[in-house]
């Protein structure tokens, strides 16, 4: 059952061999017994997942089932759901209670899947490593004393551990792919526009964006077929006809040109990730796929490019977190100033608030020219590389992260070093690409390693059906971390 | 030591559209508290901003009719700065690239009109949104919020420093106050707040190139205190510069009480807004069939319709709106009204005090309009007087406005046309008119005519019968005037009118009782 994919269990509760609420309190006595020790997520609410498996029932029932009608799925605190804590992994919303949903929950919503819970991420998407939660950090059910990657480190977890089929991520400098590869599981990024941002909680505007983690790419197709969709409460939201994202899935990848910027191979990757995407590649080739070496020059100015953009909107996004109409406010203050201080000062941690204090910084009168104006024309230049490549081939390929998965506490004294953690990732995220990471096999102590895969605006289909080639001969994507306590 | 003063104003003016700039709550005034406040308005986690087009729209028409280029994009910005009404910590504006930039407007200075006309150019204007509202009172102690205005679209115009009185900062502010009714973009309710202004003033010596250090009042919220607040600056000024003093840049507040001005903050306290692009608001494109389609959305503009009225005759016309035009403007909208389908080719050779008096709202000016296409061109002068005059009063003693007058433009013409034809005299018009007022026989000046028997008597045989009557019931007036006492015709006019009960045509008596006087001068 754990395994099964996301049409199976479909197929299984179309044919009524299970019932959706069956299959919910499956995954919810999972949930609790694992949770405790992977801290995979913030909010369980058994009573509220069970009514909407008795409303997805009906809807089997009545013949009015969706694709993924009774799935239980979990969903990434930063969406706002109504009637549930909706904490953004952050003290500052530990009370609020959303009124409303986001435009991705009603959309789950009205397909009829089942809330299966809040998962746990970095305090407010800003972290690689999912330990700058107000609620403790996510293990990685690979290896506990390892970190799952982040901000949708809990998302992963969840996905990882099997306690949820599949999970909604957001993905601002690799937020997605990053803790999917570091658990071994499947994470896809959308083009930019493509999942509305009303009612996830914002971080950097220009960058966040939905997406999903699953087991594997088909079931990735699945929840894209649901996320995706115009809301015109986002006036970045793209108006475009629908998609059916499993429709390419099975098309062989014979003649396919595959990227492989050199700066991507080049210093900085370990040597068990490289020999993961190296053996990916070979078996691409074998799949038809012809390798073309590329470039982009800019690769290096991704990151400080997105560490002066991201914290100046963040800056400016989490301002509203003033203690004034719903969140923490401090118990005592003296003045109106002292209310914002320690409000802020308590309710936020130390890396909001280390990006709070750079976005601010680049922002300022004197330094805007220097650093905000700047980053937007390097981030033009990024974007003009991927331009360029994408006349050279149709898919861009390298490592999703450096490393495998690493210490808990290794790098989270090392700002620096964390934020080297979304080298490969940020660019993407800068350009607006869709981008990807698949389970590659494994590296140094049987930590999954992760292939990047990007592909040009709006190419999701064909990424996906890339991955899923890849996943029809390789197995790496089924593995499941060994868990003794079920 | 003479001193110049200089001006610029800011004038924020809350747009008249159905919803908020950014969300579907109501911009209604005066519901209870928070009412009006949807999840985008009061900031909670994870909205986001969607423009409203019909803000849009009215600063486009906003910019056309002071001549204006309309950008295209024009950039949202974010103005961080903490407060409590204040829900995203930072506001929506416009800043490196508004939607209107430029323009002019013309204004009269001096109380003698139309002498004395002064241009002043414009620097911009721009979109964003309103803040809501803090209430200190009632809280014991405590602040309460109300955000039913947070999100009110807003309009920010800002002049260049072209003033150099209060009296024309007053001017230009009722001038842009009477542009943005007249165009229906603003209710430009001023006790709603829907209207309010900020001035920079500087003073310098007279004849100095380099403007003096500039302080600036914030919320101004009546002419009056516009004018009072520059009055009470200036001379501040004045007064440190003459006794060697520097300014010191500053916002300040202007205490309407002790009609003084304070400071707010110092220049070193100046906000750092840290603007920078909102990234979940696109450039604004505005297509070229837009802004045609609110170009002809344009009212005649009251600059044009004031000429039109006061024309002897059409060329005369056309060749004052075309010098007009190539002196001032670049926009077809002001370079031709002849362009635009009025359906208007009427002067009315008016007074420059009546045309300025029907132009002050486009309300009056149409009614005005209306009465004289049923009266006829050739009564303009008549009509004038009565919308002027009679309408005009009973509006004000009922603090009525023309929209809701009691009599409508055709229910006066109406009675005019009785007044034209010397059915009625002017006097017994204005008894009808007060009964028409107040509704009597459906305001409809025949009925009241004929259920009163008002017909003016033109019989002159009928009006010799009370001429001789009143001639020798009053002998002691008769001799009076024979012995050159020209006051004693004007009370036996009055006797003769009584005995008609006011029905006898005045012109009438006036020739019977002057040639029988005569007759009996001689005898």
């Amino acid at each position: 059952m754990l395994n099964l994919s996301l049409k199976q269990l479909s197929t299984l509760l179309e044919s009524k061999k299970i019932s959706s609420v069956e299959l919910t309190r499956e995954f919810l006595k999972r949930v609790e017994i694992l949770n405790q020790e992977y801290n995979a997520f913030i909010t369980v609410n058994e009573e509220m997942s069970l009514d909407q498996a008795y409303v997805a029932d009906t809807m089997i029932a009545s013949g009015e089932a969706c694709p993924l009608t009774g799935i239980p799925i979990a969903h990434k605190d930063i969406f706002c759901t109504k009637g549930w804590l909706t904490t953004c992994g952050s003290k500052m919303l530990s009370n609020f209670i959303s009124p409303y949903d986001a435009h991705v929950i009603e959309r789950f919503n009205m397909t009829g899947t089942v809330n299966i819970g809040k998962t746990n991420m970095d305090e407010f998407a800003m972290g690689s490593s999912n330990e700058t939660s107000f609620y403790g950090s996510v293990k990685n059910p690979w290896d506990i004393t390892t970190v799952p990657g982040g901000s949708s480190g809990g998302s992963a977890c969840a996905v990882a551990a099997r306690m949820a089929p599949a999970a909604t991520g957001t993905d601002t400098g690799g937020s997605i792919r990053q803790p999917a590869a570091l658990c071994g599981v499947s994470g896809i990024k959308p083009t930019y526009g493509l999942v509305s941002r009303y009612g996830m909680i914002a971080f950097a505007s220009s960058l966040d964006q939905g997406g999903a983690i699953a087991k594997s790419a088909a079931d990735l197709a699945l929840m894209l077929n649901v996320m995706v969709g115009f809301d015109a409460r986002d006036s970045t939201s793209l108006q475009r006809d629908k998609e059916d994202y499993t429709r390419d899935l099975e098309k062989p990848l014979e003649g396919l040109r595959i990227g492989l910027p050199k700066e991507y191979f080049a210093e900085g990757m370990s040597d068990d990730v490289s020999r993961g995407v190296d053996a990916a590649i070979t078996e691409y080739n074998k799949l038809g796929a012809k390798m073309v070496e590329v470039s982009l020059p800019n690769t290096k100015l991704s990151i400080p490019v997105y560490y002066v953009l991201a914290p100046a909107e963040a800056s400016s996004n989490l301002s509203r977190f003033d203690g004034v109409r719903y969140g923490h406010r401090a118990l005592k203050y003296a003045d109106l100033d002292d209310m914002y201080e320690k409000s802020r000062a308590q309710g936020f941690g130390a890396e909001v608030k280390r990006r709070i204090l750079i976005g601010t910084y680049v922002l300022s009168h004197g330094y805007y020219d220097a650093y905000y104006i700047k980053a937007q024309k390097l981030r033009r230049l990024i974007a003009q590389d991927f331009a360029e490549v994408f006349k050279q081939c149709e898919i861009v390929m390298g490592p999703t992260s450096s490393t495998v998965a690493f210490a808990l506490g290794e790098r989270s004294n090392d700002p620096l070093q964390m934020y080297l953690s979304d080298t490969y990732t940020a660019a993407a995220s800068l350009a607006g690409l869709p981008g990807m990471s698949i389970p590659a096999g494994f590296g140094n102590r049987s930590r999954p390693v992760g292939l990047h895969i990007i592909g040009n605006y709006f190419s999701e289909a064909h990424m996906l059906n890339v991955a899923h080639q890849y996943q029809q001969v390789t197995d790496w994507h089924t593995r499941m971390p060994e868990i003794t306590k079920v | 030591m003479e001193w110049e003063i200089v001006v610029g104003l800011e004038v924020h003016i809350q747009l008249l559209t159905q919803s908020k700039i950014f969300s579907g709550a109501s911009t209604a005034f005066g519901g209870t508290p928070n009412t009006q406040a949807c999840a985008v308005d009061i900031a909670l986690p994870g909205v986001l901003p969607v423009l409203n087009r019909g803000a849009v729209e009215r600063a486009i028409k906003f910019g056309l009719a002071v001549g204006a280029e309309i950008n295209s994009p024009s950039i949202f910005a974010r103005k961080n700065y903490f407060y409590p009404d204040l829900p995203k910590g930072y506001q929506i504006s416009q800043y490196e690239l508004p939607i209107v930039e430029g323009g002019r407007i013309k204004i009269q200075t001096g109380n003698d009109i139309n002498e004395n006309t002064k241009i002043v150019r414009l620097t911009r204007a721009h979109l964003e949104e309103d803040a809501g509202k803090s209430l200190h009172e009632d809280f014991h102690g405590m602040t309460g919020i109300d955000l039913n205005r947070a999100g009110t679209p807003l309009l920010e115009v800002v002049s260049e420093p072209d003033m150099r009185s209060s009296m024309e900062a007053v001017a230009f502010a009722k001038t842009i106050h009477s542009l943005v009714r007249w165009i229906g973009i603003s209710d430009g309710n001023m006790e709603e707040g829907s209207f309010r202004c900020d001035a920079n003033v500087s003073v310098r010596r007279l004849g100095d190139e380099k403007l003096g250090t500039r302080r600036e009042i914030k919320n101004l919220n009546s002419f009056r205190f516009l004018q009072q607040a520059i009055d009470y600056e200036v001379e501040y000024q004045k007064s440190i510069l003459e006794n060697g003093g520097e300014v010191k840049q500053a916002t300040v507040l202007f205490d309407s009480g002790k009609r003084e001005t304070h400071v707010m903050r110092s220049k070193e306290d100046a906000h750092d807004y840290r603007y920078f692009p909102d990234p979940d608001l696109l450039p604004l494109e505005i297509p070229q069939d837009l802004i045609d389609k609110v170009m002809k959305s344009m009212p005649e503009l009251p600059m044009w319709r004031y000429r039109r009225f006061i024309a002897q005759d059409v060329d005369e016309y056309r060749t004052f709106t075309e010098e007009e035009s190539r002196i001032h403007s670049k926009h077809p909208m002001q370079l031709s009204p002849h362009l635009m389908d009025y359906g208007v080719e009427e002067v009315y050779a008016l007074s420059k005090y009546d045309a300025t008096m029907l132009t002050t709202d486009i309300c009056t000016a149409d009614y005005f309009e209306e009465v004289v296409r049923i009266v006829g061109c050739k009564n303009a002068k008549l009509c004038a007087n009565w919308v002027i005059g009679e309408v005009a009063a009973r509006l004000n003693q009922n603090d009525e406005d023309i929209t809701t007058s009691p009599v409508s433009a055709e229910q006066l013409a109406e009675l005019l046309l009785r007044i034209c034809d010397e059915t009625i005299s002017g006097k017994t018009a204005k008894d009808i008119f007060g009964a028409m007022w107040h509704g009597e026989h459906g305001a409809s000046a025949d009925a009241i005519i004929k259920a009163k028997n008002l017909k003016q008597i033109s019989n002159s045989d009928e009006i010799r019968g009370f001429v001789d009557t009143v001639l020798i019931e009053n002998p002691k007036e008769v001799s009076d005037y024979c012995k050159g006492k020209e006051k004693a015709f004007n009370f036996l006019v009055g006797q003769i009118m009584k005995a008609s009960k006011g029905k006898a045509n005045p012109a009438q008596v006036n020739e019977i009782l002057k040639e029988k006087l005569d007759r009996k001068k001689c005898e």
